[in-house]
């Protein structure tokens, strides 16, 4: 069983009731200061076949919001519609039904897009520009100053790590550095809400840590974030909530340690004991043994007669922890129990 | 609109670095060639043959980078996902699409101002009769210019909806569809029905007229072109390329990018 790490309090974190809907865990009544983003019901259809009478849906009825300031991770498989959600929150694709609004403004309304940054997914840009033509295109686009803009661009750059690549051209570079462009690119105007389409796909460690370190730089100035992965630890890591969505339905939202703090499994008693194994037999067959220490798993109510028998018994107790689940179980969890409901369902709007 | 020029200043550097401006040293050997050739083929004409080979290669070579970037000029973004992170900016679809066009057709009037000076050099080698020539030509240069510009247009549309391959084949259809427009509007046929005629005459008005650009003859010959045609002519493509660039727009803005 893995560790469970402390869990990240959100600071905007408020009473919340958490309610279990059959696989699903919804946050009802989330009480918010502000929220950045506002989704209502909002749903995505494609259409296919010859005539386009078919249609596949993406997302269905997604109802969420992000509070201003907040980190918050959007997990889900492939095709589960993580990327279908931001791609209507920045207006590339249009809803088929429901609303969204950003910082109060509907995502319809362009001029709002002033203050959102993007990051697509697996970003490509203009090969034929260096780094730093990039970034000044995109500055110019956001209207910036001519002396601000130099001065971002050679900022910018020196954060994601790209200084010295500045004047190559982009096809030269590596995924992991189009990735890193692409942060920049997306936070260069000094964005109030920041939405990152997997970033971390394509980083060695090193990058992968650059962009977790900018994602938390985001957090302490203040603004919002909102980004989704396959990779779980980062969420955990980052987050200050997490949504789950799973064949475009959303299955869980909430804290991380709220959501895998649902399914604590008991306590873990870890203990030294170099005596007769028939003496703790009923105890030693049910742990794991790692040289003289063994590893053991026991019910809450149990632990104390447990301790008892095992002081009693000469073992040495090194540590009791409480075991929660992790949010790669929770995620697991969800997505197994979503195969098994509706194996052939498939939804990637592509 | 300060967007889109951003966007067509951009796009403009994409031609340089991606070396469409190259075509030029083809159209500069070509002229050399010819002004060299000339001169032993022909006794007494060598303007005109020079005037009608230059003029026919820079319409040509504008016509094929404008079909051949034109068609691309969205569909290629799509493809290779360079517009997401831009359409995410405040810069809206119709001010994406109107810096595409303007940087392809500021390209073409790059590469046809370049070929045109070409065109001139070449004229003054071989330059005998002291006719003056220089004025129609540049008429008919400016004509090219504002043909490749609703050519570009009309690629740029199908651009926003079809294939490349497709997008090619209709812009390249129309074209020549529209070489014939006066053809199809005066033919005349006991066989034809009435309601055939007139369709065929609504057509001929509902097809972009590129006849009305021809004036290629006039120029080799050095007969002034009147100024009633050029207004005409730049009211025309002026009038076609909005409502084209129109169509573009309202298909584009409510286009899924998936």
């Amino acid at each position: 069983m893995p560790g469970f790490r402390a869990p990240i309090v959100p600071f905007h974190a408020h009473k919340s009731s958490l309610a279990i809907d059959g696989r699903s865990l919804v946050l009802k009544n989330v009480s918010m200061a502000t929220a950045a983003i506002e989704i209502e019901k909002l749903t995505k259809d494609y259409p296919f076949g010859f005539l386009h009478l078919k249609k596949k849906t993406s997302l269905e009825g997604l109802s969420m919001s992000v509070a201003d300031g907040e980190v918050f991770g959007f997990l889900g498989p492939n095709g589960a519609g993580k990327t279908t959600t931001i791609k209507l929150l920045v207006g590339l694709i249009f809803p088929t039904s429901g609303t969204a609004r950003i910082l109060g403004n509907s995502i319809s309304d362009i001029s709002m897009h002033a203050d959102i940054g993007y990051l697509p997914e697996q970003p490509y840009f203009y090969d034929y520009l260096t780094a730093a033509e990039l970034l000044d295109y995109f500055a110019r686009i956001h209207d910036l100053p001519a002396q601000e803009r130099k001065a971002r661009v050679g900022g910018m750059l020196k954060k994601v790590g790209l200084e010295t690549a500045r004047k190559i051209q982009l096809r030269k570079y590596s995924k992991g550095m189009l990735q890193r462009i692409g942060v920049a690119q997306a936070i260069l105007h000094d964005p109030k809400v920041v939405i990152l389409d997997e970033p971390m796909s394509g980083l060695d460690p090193v990058g992968r840590r650059e962009v977790r370190d900018i994602i938390l730089e985001l957090k302490q100035a203040g603004k919002t974030v909102l980004f989704s992965t396959h990779i779980l630890s980062d969420a955990e890591m980052l987050c200050d909530r997490v949504g789950v969505i799973v064949g475009g339905k959303l299955r869980g939202v909430g804290a991380p340690d709220e959501i895998v703090g649902l399914k604590a499994q008991g306590m873990e008693v870890l203990f030294e004991y170099a005596g007769s194994t028939t003496l703790l037999q009923p105890f030693l067959s049910k742990a794991v043994q790692t040289g003289k220490r063994y590893r053991m798993q026991v019910s809450e109510a149990d632990l104390y007669s447990t301790l008892q028998q095992l002081g009693g018994a000469g073992a040495t107790i090194l540590s009791v922890t409480q075991v929660k689940s992790t949010l790669e179980e929770y995620f697991m969890h969800l997505v197994e129990g979503d195969r098994a409901q509706a194996p052939a369902v498939e939804v990637s709007g592509k | 609109m300060r967007r889109a020029g951003i966007v067509a200043l951009n796009t403009f550097r994409e031609a340089v670095r991606d070396r469409v401006l190259y075509n030029l040293v083809f159209f500069a050997l070509t002229m050399i060639a010819a002004s060299i050739l000339v001169g032993q083929v022909s006794i007494g004409i060598e303007e005109m043959v020079i005037v009608t080979l230059g003029l026919s290669a820079i319409s040509v070579i504008g016509l094929l980078i404008a079909v051949f970037i034109g068609v691309g000029l969205v569909s290629r973004e799509m493809d290779k996902r360079t517009l997401y992170a831009l359409l995410a900016t405040p810069v809206r679809r119709w001010e994406f699409l109107l810096g595409k066009f303007g940087g392809l057709v500021l390209t073409l009037t790059v590469n046809t101002a370049a070929m045109a000076v070409g065109l001139f050099l070449a004229l003054k080698l071989v330059k005998q009769s002291g006719q003056h020539v220089e004025g129609p030509v540049l008429v008919a240069v400016y004509f090219i210019l504002l043909k490749l510009g609703l050519v570009v247009a009309l690629a740029l549309l199908f651009s926003c909806f079809t294939t490349p391959l497709l997008s090619i084949l209709y812009t390249a259809g129309l074209y020549i569809a529209g070489l014939f427009v006066t053809d199809m509007r005066n033919f005349q046929s006991d066989t034809m029905s009435r309601a055939l005629q007139t369709l065929l005459r609504w057509l001929s008005y509902l097809l972009p007229n590129f006849q009305n650009f021809d004036v290629m003859a006039a120029a080799a010959h050095g007969r002034a072109i009147p100024g009633l045609l050029i207004a005409q002519n730049t009211a025309y493509a002026v009038l076609y390329c909005t409502v084209v660039f129109a169509a573009a727009a309202a298909i584009f803005t409510k286009r899924n990018l998936k």
